[in-house]
């Protein structure tokens, strides 16, 4: 019986039309996708986004030019020189990251012992040119100005974990 | 008619061109792809001649299977033919004598046809119309009346040939694992998976 | 003798121009629409799929993405084509070219109304097959021409698969040719007045539209450009428009092996029942339904299954399909004589 039973399903291909059915039944569910440009997914605070150079709430810039983010860089993407400033004290005259070398590791902002360098959350930095993607000084401080609100609010919330 | 002439001489010379690379290219699967072109061009002329229904199975089954395969033997294997070449000289008087009996037959047969007196018997003998009966119907009833043991006969030596050929290629190998699918798809959890309560430390 | 110049005038004109020019224009009837559905069945295909698979699909060119296809066309037509250093050049080109024709001249014999047909020919079915058993060429010359070994080992797989179901495919249209005593597709339609042979002959329909599925290498059957182990088989080293071809080929051929599935089984132009609201729907519009419920199916069994591994999908062909096709055209033949529903 129990082949007979085994026979008539594979003949009436049972597996076949349960399969197709669940699919039908699918096609009519609410879909899952995100229309991307205009809805965007949760990130998380630890998102490894593109790199930004922050400043302290006076405006003096927290890279103090030691240069750990350069040496414990995997990719060999950042390049720093630094020179004492007029004041005396220890700055950065170049601090270059090269994107299109970055893995987005992670590695500099944990070596940063001022949390002067940070990969932000955004993740939306794609260009026409390869040369723009060569990020110097000031545009990285000028992303640190941009996305300073959500920066300082993600080490904020991640801080208990650390 | 004219249109008809012009699409005639076409599809002849084109089969007469075909059929000369065949044998002359240097390719062997351009040869076969020449081949099939040839097929092609000769279904055409079918067609002309009103028999549509030999067009297409010479299609279906030339181009469509038999030089397919022809095909795709022929890009499997790697065919040298400065190999083959080689022995061309050694066996052209043969080679010559069997066509140049060929030849001979081929005219006997347009010459005993031309010359036969019976000829015009045959060829006034009443076909019906082409619109009564059309060529796939004429073609049946004469291969199964007619001609029924003929046929059934050609059916019998392709199969013995078939059947040959498997025998003569089939090896059976000690110790082969096949798949069985109908075992696979009669399993099922209830009969193969047992669920059993572990007690801590001591393993099953 | 004919005076050269009301020759021109008379027998030139009626005789040749405008035969010729009236055939060229029922096949651009023909070509034009078809080439718009192959256009937006590539749109369906990515909406249908995405649908079953929790996506939305394409939706950003035009409203509901239905510019897609457009910008998808103009992408292809824009790039360079590419003929890879060491391939057969001629016969390179030459496959999407045939693979692309041959697509459309089958379409020359397809009844889509009563009398809405290009070429009523006696041996229309036959015809069909032959067509379509030359696609197999287009995918061999390019594997061939190609000088890859992934396309190469796509059209073999190719050239084995098709051969072996066309077999199975042939005797399920011998079995329908039983019933109907007539190779002319017009005929075929007709005779599906009384019922529509997918009912009589359900397993006959259900292993022609596996078999149209492996003869169009589509899922689950799409072992010749099985991206996962032969990236993308035979079409691996074309690109932009001899590309575009194979695509439009392909679909062009999906969209051809329903009009057969509808024209053998579904009843053709005709309606599901012949009284008031459905009747006086045109026919074409009922084979336009048929074909695209079929396409459908084809779609909805790529959503469904996975790829079939090459011995079952021989296993299939030759030791399930064939011995059962075989058998279903004796039965056929042995009902019809032994009842006397033998067609005169």
């Amino acid at each position: 019986m129990a082949t007979l039973d085994r026979v008539a399903r594979s003949f009436l291909l049972g597996e076949l039309v349960s399969g197709m059915a669940l699919t039908l039944k699918t096609m009519f569910k609410p879909k899952h996708t995100i229309n991307y440009p205009y809805e965007k997914g949760p990130l998380s605070p630890r998102f490894r986004g593109e790199h930004a150079l922050r400043r302290y709430p006076n405006g003096e810039e927290r890279c103090i030019a030691c240069k750990l983010c350069e040496a414990v860089c995997p990719a060999q993407a950042i390049t720093i020189e630094a020179e004492p400033r007029a004041d005396g004290s220890r700055r950065t005259t170049r601090y270059d990251i090269d994107m299109t070398k970055c893995i987005y590791c992670g590695f500099c902002q944990e070596a940063c012992p001022v949390d002067a360098i940070v990969e932000g959350p955004n993740f939306e930095f794609a260009t026409e040119t390869r040369e723009e993607l060569f990020y110097n000084k000031q545009k990285l401080l000028e992303n640190g100005e941009r996305w300073e609100a959500e920066i300082a609010s993600n080490i904020a919330l991640d801080a208990p974990y650390r | 008619m004219v249109v008809q002439a012009l699409a005639f001489y076409l599809f002849a010379a084109v089969t007469v061109a075909c059929g000369v690379m065949v044998i002359t290219a240097r390719n062997p699967v351009h040869a076969v792809l020449f081949l099939i072109l040839a097929f092609f061009n000769a279904a055409g002329l079918f067609v002309l001649q009103g028999a549509e229904f030999l067009a297409m199975i010479l299609v279906i089954v030339y181009v469509g299977a038999v030089a397919v395969l022809f095909l795709f033997v022929v890009m499997m294997l790697d065919v040298n033919f400065a190999e083959l070449r080689a022995g061309f000289a050694k066996y052209l008087p043969i080679g010559a004598v069997i066509s140049l009996i060929l030849l001979v037959e081929l005219v006997l047969l347009g010459a005993g046809w031309a010359f036969n007196s019976e000829t015009a018997v045959i060829a006034s003998s009443p076909t019906p119309p082409a619109a009564d009966v059309h060529n796939t119907e004429a073609l049946g009833m004469l291969l199964y009346t007619k001609y029924v043991y003929l046929f059934q006969g050609a059916g019998m030596i392709l199969l013995v040939a078939m059947v040959g050929a498997i025998v003569l290629t089939h090896r059976v190998r000690a110790g082969v694992k096949r798949q069985r699918i109908g075992d696979q798809v009669a399993r099922s959890s209830k009969d193969e998976v047992k669920v059993v309560k572990v007690q801590t430390g001591s393993g099953i | 003798m004919v005076n050269p110049e009301t020759w021109f005038e008379g027998v030139w004109w009626s005789d040749y121009v405008l035969p010729t020019g009236t055939i060229v224009f029922f096949i651009l009837c023909i070509v034009l629409p078809l080439l718009i559905s192959v256009a937006y069945l590539t749109l369906a295909e990515r909406k249908v799929i995405g649908w079953m698979q929790l996506r939305k699909g394409p939706n950003v060119v035009g409203p509901f993405g239905l510019l897609q296809p457009f910008a998808d066309g103009a992408k292809l037509f824009l790039k360079e084509t590419i003929i890879p250093a060491g391939s057969s050049r001629f016969l390179f080109i030459f496959a999407p070219m045939l693979t692309f024709i041959l697509s459309l001249v089958a379409w020359a014999v397809i009844p889509f109304d009563a009398g809405w047909v290009l070429a009523d020919i006696n041996v229309g079915i036959l015809y069909l097959f032959a067509i379509s058993s030359l696609g197999v060429y287009g995918i061999i010359i390019a594997g061939w021409a190609s000088n890859s070994k992934y396309a190469f080992l796509g059209a073999l797989r190719s050239a084995a698969q098709m051969v072996s179901y066309e077999v199975s495919m042939g005797f399920v249209i011998v079995s329908v040719l039983l019933i109907v005593g007539s190779l002319n597709l017009s005929d075929i339609v007709e005779k599906q007045k009384t019922v529509w042979f997918f009912i009589p002959m359900f397993p006959m329909f259900v292993i022609f539209f596996i078999s149209a599925l492996a003869e169009t290498n589509r899922a689950p059957f799409d072992l010749p450009e099985a991206e996962a182990e032969l990236v993308s088989g035979y079409n691996v080293e074309y690109s932009a428009m001899t590309f575009a071809l194979f695509f439009l080929g392909e679909y062009a051929n999906m969209i051809l092996m329903s009009g057969m599935t509808a024209v053998l089984f579904l009843g053709g132009w005709l309606p599901p029942v012949d009284i008031a609201p459905f009747n006086l729907i045109p026919g074409v519009i009922w084979f336009a339904l048929k074909i695209a419920f079929v396409l459908f199916c084809f779609l909805w069994v790529r959503a469904t299954f996975p790829r079939y591994r090459y011995d079952q999908l021989m296993r299939l062909g030759w030791k399930v399909f064939l011995p059962f096709t075989l058998f279903w055209v004796v039965a056929t033949a042995g009902v019809l004589v032994a009842f006397d529903w033998l067609p005169k």
